[in-house]
Order: C-alpha cells, then sequence, then structure tokens
C-alpha cells in the first residue's frame, strides 16, 4: 500500500479526499489500482492511449518518475506519490 | 550596503500586476530594487481586490499599471518603473525582456507562461516562477545556471478548459501573496547572489494543510528549448500552443438567444430548459430563477438528464463554458440548443442588477 498524494484540481474525483492508499510494487501498478477505482480520474490524467498525460507529472517521494524507472519504479510502503498538474491560476481567455 | 547598491543597479521586468504582481511589485519597490517594469493592459476591477492588494477600491476602472504606479510610488519613490501596457506576445518579448536582468512571471495563463519561458532561455534571462490554484501554490527559478526550464517541467499545457482558472475556480486572495512573496524573495537573492534559490527545486505549498513541501526538479536534457540540442529557437505563436482559439473569447454564433429574449421568455412562461453550467460555487453567489445545474465538467455524463426534444438555452458566467456546452450537446444529437450570449453577467447589466456580478 503506498500513499498517493491527490492535488487540488483532481479532488473532486477522489471523493474530495487530498490523499489516497493503492496498492502496487510499481509506480504503473499503483496507478493502475487508484484509476481502476476511480474512473474520472483515470481520465484526467491518462490519455485514450494509456499515457501519462504530459501537464501531470508523478513524483516518487521528491523525484520524478520520468528521471527514474517511468512506471516501472518500484514502490515501498513507505512511499509516497505524488500528483502533480499543471496549474495557471488567473483567468483563462475561455471563460 | 554593498548589497542595497547591487539592487539599486537591478532591473527586474513584472509579467503581470495581478494576484502574484501585487505583493510583488510592492515588496521589490520597498526593498529598493533600482527600475522595474510592469506588464499589464487590463483595467482594475472589483473582483481584484481581495487578493490584488496594490489596488484599491478607489482604482477600479483605472489600468492597473496606473493603480500599481502610484502604489509603487508612495512606498519608494526612488524606483524607475518603466510602463509596458501591453499584452506580452510573441512580436514584443524578446525586445521587453531583453531591457532586464530577471523576470517574474505572475501572469495569470498558460499561453504568456510558455512564451515567458521561452523568451527567457532564448535570452539567457533567469525567471522566477509563481503558480497558484485554490489553495496551493507552486514556485520555483527557471532558466538559470543550467537549471530548468518551464518546459523541462511540463512539456504541454492542458487542453483549454480542463483546468478552470481562478475565475472559475476561485481562489483564497491570500494564497497569492504567499507566493509573490516568495517569488519576491528568490528575485532578491537572484539579485544579491546570496542564498540557495529555488533552481531545480518545485516548492509546493498547501495553504489548508499549511504545509511546505518539496520536488526535484531537473533539466530535460531533451526539452525543445533549453536541451542539448534545441529546436525551439525562436519564439511561436502560444495560442495554438495551448489549442486557446482567441476568437472565441465573444462567440457570437447563429442561434444565440440575447438575455432580454430569455426574460420574455421566463414571463411568458415558454416550454423550455435553462441550463446553467457553472460550478455550485458560483450558483451560491446568483443564479437566473428557473435553470437547472449541470457543471460543465459532468456534462458528459448528465446529459441523459436533459430531454432531447425540448428548447434548451445553456448559459455560464459570461458565455465561454456556455457555448462549449452547446457544441458539446449538438455534436450529441440535441438539436435545440442555443447559447446565451453574455451569460448571467450580461443578465445582471441588462435583466436584474440584482444578480450579483462576480
Amino acid at each position: 500500500m503506498a500513499k498517493v498524494l491527490i492535488p487540488t484540481p483532481l479532488r473532486q474525483y477522489v471523493e474530495k479526499k487530498d490523499s489516497v492508499e493503492a496498492e502496487g510494487a510499481t509506480v504503473g501498478e499503483v496507478l493502475a489500482s487508484l484509476t481502476g477505482t476511480h474512473p474520472d480520474l483515470r481520465k484526467q490524467i491518462y490519455t485514450e492511449e494509456g499515457k501519462l498525460r504530459s501537464f501531470v507529472n508523478v513524483y516518487l517521494n521528491d523525484e520524478d518518475i520520468r528521471y527514474l524507472d517511468k512506471d516501472k519504479t518500484a514502490v515501498a510502503p513507505t512511499d509516497v506519490l505524488s500528483i502533480v498538474p499543471s496549474i495557471a491560476g488567473g483567468v483563462q481567455s475561455i471563460a | 550596503m554593498e548589497g542595497q547598491l547591487k539592487l539599486k543597479a537591478a532591473s527586474v521586468l513584472l509579467v503581470g500586476t495581478g494576484g502574484l504582481g501585487a505583493p510583488l511589485a510592492m515588496y521589490l519597490t520597498a526593498a529598493g530594487v533600482g527600475r522595474i517594469g510592469l506588464v499589464d493592459f487590463d483595467v482594475v476591477d472589483h473582483t481584484n481586490l481581495h487578493r490584488q492588494i496594490i489596488h484599491g477600491t478607489s482604482d477600479v476602472g483605472r489600468p492597473k499599471i496606473d493603480s500599481a504606479m502610484d502604489t509603487m510610488r508612495e512606498i519608494n519613490p526612488n524606483v524607475q518603473i518603466d510602463r509596458h501596457e501591453v499584452a506580452l506576445t510573441s512580436e514584443n518579448a524578446l525586445e521587453i525582456i531583453a531591457g532586464y536582468d530577471l523576470v517574474v512571471d505572475g501572469t495569470d495563463n498558460f499561453p504568456t507562461r510558455y512564451l515567458v519561458n521561452d523568451a527567457c532561455v532564448l535570452l539567457g534571462k533567469p525567471n522566477v516562477y509563481g503558480s497558484i490554484f485554490r489553495f496551493e501554490g507552486q514556485a520555483t527559478v527557471f532558466a538559470y545556471e543550467g537549471g530548468p526550464c518551464y518546459r523541462c517541467l511540463y512539456a504541454e499545457p492542458p487542453p483549454p478548459g480542463l483546468v478552470p482558472s481562478c475565475a472559475e475556480g476561485g481562489v483564497l486572495g491570500i494564497l497569492p501573496g504567499v507566493i509573490g512573496l516568495i517569488q519576491a524573495t528568490e528575485a532578491v537573492k537572484l539579485i544579491l547572489k546570496t542564498g540557495e534559490p529555488l533552481v531545480g527545486r518545485l516548492l509546493l505549498y498547501d495553504a489548508l494543510a499549511m504545509r511546505f513541501r518539496e520536488l526535484k526538479l531537473r533539466r530535460n536534457p531533451e526539452c525543445p528549448v533549453c536541451g542539448d540540442h534545441p529546436t525551439i529557437t525562436k519564439l511561436i505563436d502560444y495560442q495554438e500552443f495551448c489549442g486557446v482559439n482567441v476568437n472565441q473569447q465573444t462567440p457570437v454564433a447563429i442561434g444565440d438567444t440575447d438575455v432580454l429574449e430569455l426574460k420574455k421568455k421566463l414571463d411568458r412562461k415558454d416550454n423550455f430548459t435553462l441550463l446553467d453550467v457553472r460550478e455550485p460555487h458560483e450558483v451560491q453567489i446568483g443564479r437566473i430563477p428557473g435553470s437547472i445545474l449541470i457543471p460543465l465538467g459532468d456534462l458528459e455524463k448528465r446529459s441523459g438528464e436533459l430531454d432531447r426534444s425540448a428548447e434548451i438555452i445553456v448559459h455560464c458566467k459570461s458565455g465561454g463554458r456556455s457555448s462549449k456546452a452547446v457544441e458539446y450537446l449538438r455534436k450529441s444529437g440535441f438539436s435545440n440548443v442555443s447559447n446565451l450570449t453574455g451569460g448571467i453577467l450580461a443578465w445582471s447589466d441588462k435583466v436584474d442588477p440584482t444578480v450579483p456580478k462576480y
């Protein structure tokens, strides 16, 4: 069981929780388990082809998984995964 | 004294004098930065005042640059303030940014953030980045001494509409104050070449939990703009890159409904559905009587709740989201759908001023 920290823009898809425990031995497995139980979340962080969207980064503790082993990165029970999406605040040009 | 003279000799460009720019401008002025450039073409609105504390009630309606300059001059009349009352674009960014030692990004949209990033990398200027959303903020320093740039962190922006803006998602007014001040601190550190700037470190702030966390950022050797073999060597069309069609800002499509027409239909008790696609917290501020609420993000899931044979008029705050909803509904086979031009803001203006604008 690893802890996955959920950022504010995505909390609406996980019953407003700020963190969720999910099973898995690798990052890929943990995220699959998390999005398996929360399919609306899956659409936000994965493309239709099953790749992580490019404006969403995943960190294992404080390291970006792109510089570890991506979704094959091993996850220990004490590890914390963070999902960090791109945010810009302010007003978008389409209201 | 030496440090103070370095600040006096320094020049900083603030892109945006809003939520982040407000505390930045005030504190950098107070710190004695010699020359501060302000980029903002917006006008002060009363909805800005909960967070853009450089502006006051008596400034509503004035250009933000004028209002900001007045406050800054009161704090420190010795700062030279350069006015750039323009939108930063691919045509002017390189010229404007070249005139400064460093840039602080206080913008509110993705296209400008990518523009500022690329321009800073191309010109070799550090970019002190800060961004906020509701109760969370991020801060780091890009494009400094071999460190990463914004594209190393996020190669692409989210499609428009996927990440709500402050106007739609709302924001704790105090939040940009904290992040803006972190940016101001980093700017001063870079000028004084002291301390450990947030290069290669993404600071995450969670106001509700009152926790700061740090994540490691690395320069991506394959980054198209700051990598080992850059493919982007000049500024591009950032609106297109972010998928924003600028023409959609004021949609006036055939089949739109005007607010006065809507009022007539409501008074006559015509048979139709008035669909509100805003977020629940916006409805708490005010609504048009008789509307039903399905937030835009839920529309796909819940479109079954709508009567396909009925006339549906869709509205949101000002017409942007509702026009997307109309497009979606039409594609899904709803044949009698129209967009309320100007949204609830137009309703408040022309029909019922007791409905608050926000």
